[in-house]
């Protein structure tokens, strides 16, 4: 269906093409503003890192999202709580064992970092299968009600006393209650290699980074590597996600998400295909939430507050719900402007004035009143940048809501099939008018 | 379950046999061109040809009774449909039509009585099982499914995809065989849309159709599911003229080709000019049926239903 009168417009039309384009632009003033402020190299390439790591876990996540409202219409505002199940799982799976029960320390099973990561994906899907059971019945604000419900009671069991720490056959495991569980198992990065045995492979790229940074090149590599780490994985998704989409499975969920019961009266048991739905959505929401706080060296259930699910949807309403490219898209986007921007906005004027922030409001606006000088204010922003930025997402969800519900990419024409739906070329024309219709 | 129907259907049975011996492919069908390929290769002929019940009369509705609260939608409803005819159900509002439908489709829970099809009591059944035994119903309002496309709304139709099932949606090498099926699936809905005349609507997004289109369009849909039995809930509410007379040249040919249909309807005229037999509901229960001149004479039904006015 391309309209395309020049080749540079085909270009465009293709998926890929649209989100590599977006990529390579907030890479490149990510790089360019970094050039002015004369970072240097090892600035630059930690922030590529940190840039990367936001900009692949939303699209990540708004992509198992988008399975769930974009395709199904279910309205999952739960996100979070099958992250933290994947993260926690996944933690007590592979921890090291606690060596002694006595000093309080909790420990984990021990198992291999892939184990884990797959055991926190798994039980991320069996939560949601146990939300979607008695819950699929529900229609969308309710559905809605039950899955933040069993966020918050996801974190408050990770935060409870009982559950702090435990012995299992002699291993003292546990959540950790509130003080969390150190992630001490090493770096995902140099394991992967090793596993893969590339070992080999991983010191020389640590030994190329280290051509350009002199000190301790390791971390900045590790980061990097993990960012394309992350990236692989949104390929993957992609894929997987977009296969499903385009297939009759796909079909039966848009189906859904258009009207139920006419679906169901089309002979689909639309309920099966809703569990089947919803249950891989939280599965890859586990792994995204595994892959997110994997390498944070400790996790706390106060992490997995309701917010980060709105952030998510935030991403996913800027991409355009029901489009995987979109998606992508609106996580790039909702991590590079909304999500990190602001953070990077203060490091860069932190880095280029002297910012001397009032600590008050009041403080911040007397000089206005005074001598006319917006200097304090200025700084006071900069300084609540992080406060701000929820003000920001705010007043963007709105105006989004109000001008472009249907976000970059919605509302756009993705015909659910693994075939082009275009008529064969050799067919015979019975009718030969074509069909004039009424009106 | 399946003893006599009660003495109101029995009286209807003599009269309405005129295509009773399931059509195949002859008689009847006003301008029935015979080369439609919608119809897909069917055998009505599945069990012998002798026994009388469940190949000719595939939908058989005893004593049917639906409660909401302490009203009584349906008090006892008891009709048969039998195989090839247009059967009508009319009745003023309220007289139970719908719920009637409801109920037989799988939408609602019927407080008492049963639903034969095919042989089978299908009563209570979910609505997908139900379609899925070939039962098949379309709504009062249309409702397709807007923001897909035309022929996005009829692949999805079909029953027995492969691609339905998740993992071979998603693996290689499995993932040819459904893109096999779907490329035949796809010939299918082109040839169907061809029927009905929509086809320039392929690519129109389902929900810029206009009323008329979309009555269409539900018919084609759930005509892909093949079915035996097409309940169609007011088929022509809202429909203009001229398509009025498509849709119905549509339906008369189908039925040439051996589907079964049983029409809700206001509309009396149009009832009594297309349906062999006529099934008339009045504050919930059968209050007669028949062949339309009987029907029409009635002195109940022209009491109840029109007011004592022809």
């Amino acid at each position: 269906m391309s309209t395309a009168d020049s080749p540079l417009a085909a270009l465009w039309e293709r998926d890929a093409v649209k989100i590599g384009v977006l990529l390579a632009g907030i890479y490149l003033a990510y790089v360019l503003v970094g050039v002015v402020l004369d970072y240097g190299v090892r600035g630059q390439l930690n922030s590529i890192a940190t840039l990367t790591f936001y900009v692949a876990l939303f699209a990540l996540l708004s992509l198992a999202l988008n399975l769930h409202w974009g395709y199904t219409g279910m309205f999952n505002i739960g996100v979070v709580g099958f992250m933290a199940v994947g993260i926690y799982v996944m933690a007590v799976v592979s921890k090291a064992p606690a060596t002694e029960a006595a000093a309080g320390s909790v420990g984990g099973l021990g198992l291999p970092l892939w184990v884990g990561v797959l055991a926190g994906t798994v039980a991320a899907g069996l939560l949601g299968l146990l939300v979607a059971l008695p819950a699929l019945r529900l229609r969308a604000d309710y559905l809605a009600i039950v899955t933040v419900a069993m966020s918050e009671m996801v974190r408050f069991t990770f935060l409870s006393g009982t559950f702090q720490r435990f012995e299992v056959g002699g291993l003292v495991i546990g959540f950790g209650g509130g003080s969390g569980l150190l992630l001490d198992f090493g770096s995902p990065v140099e394991q992967l290699f090793d596993a893969l045995f590339l070992g080999g492979v991983y010191d020389g790229l640590v030994g190329l980074t280290g051509t350009v940074i002199e000190n301790n090149p390791q971390p900045v590599t590790n980061g990097l590597l993990y960012g394309a780490l992350l990236l692989g994985a949104v390929g993957l998704y992609y894929v997987v996600l977009g296969r499903l989409g385009n297939s009759p499975f796909g079909r039966v969920l848009k189906a859904i998400r258009e009207d139920e019961d006419a679906a169901n009266a089309l002979g689909k048991d639309t309920k099966a295909f809703k569990t089947k739905a919803f249950v891989l959505g939280c599965a890859l929401m586990g792994l995204g939430g595994i892959l997110w706080y994997m390498t944070s060296g400790a996790i706390t259930p106060n992490t997995y507050r309701p917010r980060l699910t709105f952030f998510i949807w935030i991403a996913l309403i800027i991409g355009g719900a029901g489009s995987n490219t979109g998606s992508v898209m609106g996580g790039a986007l909702f991590a590079a402007l909304l999500f990190q921007g602001p953070r990077f906005l203060q490091s860069v004027v932190n880095n280029l004035v002297d910012v001397e922030a009032p600590s008050t409001f009041g403080q911040a606006l007397a000089p206005i009143a005074g001598a006319g000088d917006l200097a304090p204010l200025g700084f006071y922003v900069i300084d609540s940048v992080r406060q701000l930025q929820l003000i920001v997402m705010g007043l963007v969800l709105i105006f989004l809501m109000h001008r472009r519900p249907e976000g970059l990419l919605g509302h756009r024409k993705e015909p659910a099939a693994s075939v082009e739906l275009e008529r064969r070329p050799d067919r015979e024309t019975p009718y030969a008018d074509g069909g004039e219709t009424d009106e | 379950m399946s003893d006599d129907p009660t003495a109101e259907t029995a009286a209807g049975e003599p009269t309405s046999t005129s295509t009773v011996d399931s059509a195949e492919h002859d008689e009847n069908g006003p301008d029935a061109n015979n080369d439609t390929t919608v119809s897909v290769e069917r055998e009505p002929d599945l069990r012998d040809d002798d026994a009388p019940d469940p190949e000719e009369v595939p939908l058989r509705v005893d004593g049917l009774r639906k409660e909401f609260g302490g009203i009584t939608a349906v008090a006892d409803a008891s009709f048969q449909v039998e195989a090839g005819t247009l059967t009508g159900l009319i009745g003023p509002n309220g007289a139970g039509k719908s719920t009637t439908f409801n109920c037989i489709t799988g939408v609602h829970e019927a407080t008492a009585g049963t639903v034969t099809f095919r042989g089978e009591d299908i009563t209570g059944l979910a609505s997908h099982t139900v379609a899925n035994r070939g039962l098949v119903r379309t709504f009062q309002i249309a409702r397709e499914f807007g923001e897909m496309t035309v022929l996005e709304n009829l692949m999805l139709a079909p029953g027995g995809q492969r691609g339905e099932s998740l993992w071979r949606s998603v693996l290689p090498f499995v993932r040819d065989d459904v893109v096999g099926q779907e490329s035949e699936l796809r010939e299918r809905c082109w040839e169907t849309l061809e029927f009905f005349e929509i086809d320039h609507l392929a690519h129109e997004f389902a929900g810029n159709l206009s009323g008329g289109q979309r009555k269409l369009l539900e018919l084609a849909r759930a005509l892909l599911t093949e079915p035996d039995v097409l309940l169609l809930d007011e088929p022509f509410a809202g429909v203009n003229p001229s398509l009025e007379e498509r849709l119905l040249d549509h339906i008369h040919e189908l039925r040439a080709d051996g589907y079964t249909f049983l029409i809700v309807e206001h509309d009396m005229d149009l009832i009594m000019d297309n349906c062999e037999h006529v099934v008339v509901m009045h504050q919930g229960s059968v209050l007669t049926e028949g062949p339309p001149e009987t029907v029409r004479k009635d002195e109940d039904v022209i009491e109840a239903y029109l007011g004592g006015d022809v």
